[in-house]
């Protein structure tokens, strides 16, 4: 009788089944049967990482400086390209240039990764319903699942530390805001356009192509602006598995409890991302015609 | 007149597939609101039938959720039909292939949309462009094409501009010229004008009609204004919960309202601002073309108990009239040399107000022509007199 009340109050320290095993013997499995691919993909992705990398610090400090300012002075007005300006300085000054360039080489191809699988995907997933209703539950597995948990299979898989494991991981946590605006986007095309488009006869690529993505472009461009930001938040994360970079200054200033270098580092990553969001945030704000002038008579 | 569209016991039904095939067995034996409760399903349309003539102006009326915009959507099939019919220039539309309904949809239809459905991404001329562009007609030729559509509704010097940097009624302007670029033979415009000011509407109705006047085009036109409709139709229809009320000219809705609901729509109608020439007018018992001979039509004549006819030639163009008694003493081989032309006409589109000098003095029936001349019907001053003590 006492037995049963207490099976009853406390969850039986028995009654569990164990899910480890299983998953660590599929990604085992994963990582022997794909070898070759696998290595053929760390291999492609050094590749592209070195040449962005290559390309973004034979660039000399000060055009970033000016490119930055003149694109936010178009953009917006000119207090902004300026202030914009200076947090490309502030980088610099603070001695985080040479890792900042590390870390940006990281977002940026984890944000192109993302846009060339997220895009295709958000557009399947607005054309198909039962595409729709797998690919939605593995998006919010996706964003919801601690981040840490990436790095041990990304690590695992390629079995290489360092960059490619961290971008494969940035780019799994990165992802799922594109794809969602994508198909947010699409979705929420004005019906009465998408009749116009049928009711003159067009194919579902002229659909595509001529109608949806264009009066979608805005939503998308703040996807990739979310993706982006993402992918900044999730950089100093995967200097754990070996990424250098200021992500990685800061977790070593966590581990030596060096609080101003800690700060210091944390900084140059807060005004990496103001640039990356402004800059974002204005080229979607100039792709939404609707907004502009938008008088409804 | 050859018929432009056939529509034979049409029904659109909204609803998942299981509920609509419950709704089809009980629709002709339910009203719709009971099929609605028994199935979930909803019938917009409900065993439609009607056919309407090339080159007319037929006006779709009746209030929100009568089931005219679910209807108007059948023609170029952007609502399937549960059963009944369509046919548009002989063809069937819902036995279309995919790649036969895409070509109808480029070549010979076309839909001019309520809140304008324009590309806010393209410009003025982008968006007319558009129709020509996905048949891949070259840049040039559709450019071309695409200004003359602009400057039939009046928008040249405006092709650059964005649509969001136009007013509601240059927007439908824009609307209209796209849905002419393609050159259709049937123009559907659901509700063009409901989305505009009263002043800018009237404006529009004028163009609209002075535009199908100048060409041969089958129009159909959606409202819930019965004024509009009355002062835009060659016919109307009057739907009411899906249900066909009465199909007939304005004048047969004066004349013979179908029911109580008929009258109290139509009672706020002034019908003397509003029926034109055009909408009490007859079709002349008998024509004479050009090039008939003498004999034939003093025949005619003679069989109809007419004193004179009206001549035009192959194409309909007015010519003149001919009296009985020139016929009788003539002794021509045709009739071409005995045509008379006193110039005395009135115009379809005149409201008859207007055209009232001209018909108060006649006692015979005077031509009635279009824009370009053409001989439309005739109409004499007792048939005025009738249309409005009704």
């Amino acid at each position: 009788m006492f037995r049963i009340m207490n099976a009853l109050l406390e969850y039986p320290e028995n009654f569990t089944i164990d899910v480890t095993g299983p998953i660590d013997r599929v990604v085992d499995w994963i990582g022997e049967t794909f070898r070759g691919l696998l290595d053929a993909f760390v291999v492609f992705f050094t590749f592209v990482l070195d040449n962005v990398q290559w390309t973004l610090q034979i660039i000399p400090w000060w055009v970033y400086i000016l490119v930055v300012g003149i694109a936010g002075w178009r953009l917006y007005k000119w207090p902004t390209g300026v202030g914009l300006g200076t947090l490309v300085f502030a980088i610099g000054l603070l001695g985080y240039w040479e890792g900042t360039m590390y870390t940006l080489t990281i977002i940026l191809v984890s944000v192109m990764i993302s846009f060339v699988v997220g895009l295709p995907l958000g557009i399947f997933m607005a054309k198909s319903e039962k595409f729709e209703m797998i690919l939605k539950p593995i998006l919010d597995m996706m964003q919801t699942l601690p981040s840490f948990v990436y790095l041990i299979p990304a690590l695992m898989l390629f079995n290489t530390f360092g960059r490619v494991p961290a971008v494969v991981a940035t780019t799994i946590y990165a992802v799922p805001p594109l794809i969602r605006l994508t198909y947010l986007g699409i979705r929420n095309v004005d019906e009465q356009v998408v009749e116009a488009g049928t009711s003159f006869g067009s194919t579902s690529m002229q659909m595509l192509f001529k109608i949806q993505i264009p009066q979608a472009l805005s939503t998308i461009a703040a996807g990739v602006n979310q993706t982006t930001m993402m992918a900044v938040a999730m950089v100093v994360i995967a200097s754990m598995i070996g990424a250098r970079g200021v992500g990685n200054d800061v977790l070593r200033a966590i581990q030596q409890l060096d609080v101003g270098t800690g700060f210091a580092a944390g900084f140059a990553i807060v005004f990496l991302a103001i640039i990356l969001d402004r800059l974002l945030q204005g080229i979607a704000n100039k792709l939404d015609m609707t907004a502009q002038e938008g008088e409804d008579a | 007149m050859a018929q432009a569209v056939s529509i034979k016991n049409l029904s659109v039904i909204f609803g998942k597939e299981k509920q609509k095939k419950e709704a089809l067995e009980l629709l002709d034996s339910h009203s719709p609101l009971d099929v609605r409760k028994k199935t979930g399903a909803t019938v917009a349309v409900k065993n439609v039938d009607f056919e309407i003539e090339e080159g007319e102006l037929f006006v779709i009326v009746g209030l929100s959720g009568s089931g005219k915009s679910s209807f108007i959507r059948t023609l170029n099939l952007l609502n399937r039909p549960a059963t009944g019919t369509i046919e548009v220039g002989g063809r069937s539309l819902t036995e279309m292939s995919k790649d036969e309904l895409r070509e109808y949809r480029r070549n010979d239809v076309s839909m001019v949309f309520q809140h304008f459905g324009l590309l806010s991404h393209r410009t003025v001329l982008g968006n007319v462009e558009y129709p020509l562009e996905v048949q891949k007609v070259d840049k040039e030729e559709r450019q071309e094409r695409s200004m003359d559509a602009i400057k039939l509704v009046g928008l040249d010097g405006w092709e650059h501009h964005m649509p969001n940097q136009l007013s509601g009624g240059m927007r439908q302007r824009v609307g209209l010229a796209r849905a002419l670029t393609n050159d259709p033979e049937l123009l559907l415009m659901d509700e063009p004008y409901s989305a505009l000011d009263p002043l800018i509407r009237r404006e529009m109705q004028n163009e609209l009609l002075k535009l199908e006047d100048e060409m041969d085009r089958t129009i159909i036109f959606i409202t819930h204004d019965m004024n509009e409709a009355f002062r835009m139709g060659d016919r109307i229809a009057l739907l009411k919960d899906a249900e066909l009320v009465q199909l007939g000219t304005p004048e047969e809705f004066f004349k013979n309202p179908a029911n109580q609901y008929v009258k109290d729509f139509i009672a706020d109608v002034d019908k003397t601002r509003i029926l034109k020439v055009r909408n009490i007018m007859r079709k002349p018992t008998a024509v004479a073309k050009l090039g008939d001979s003498r004999e034939t039509i003093l025949e005619t004549l003679k069989e109809k108990d007419m004193q004179f006819i009206y001549v035009t030639d192959d194409k309909r163009y007015f010519k003149g009239f001919i009296t009985l008694e020139k016929l009788k003493k003539s002794k021509a081989k045709t009739i071409d040399n005995l045509v008379e032309n006193d110039k005395t006409q009135i115009y379809r589109n005149d409201y008859l107000q207007d055209a009232w000098g001209k018909l108060s003095a006649a006692t015979f029936d005077l031509p009635v022509v279009d824009g370009k001349g053409r001989l439309r019907g005739i109409l004499n001053h007792d048939n005025v007199v009738d249309a409005l003590a009704k």
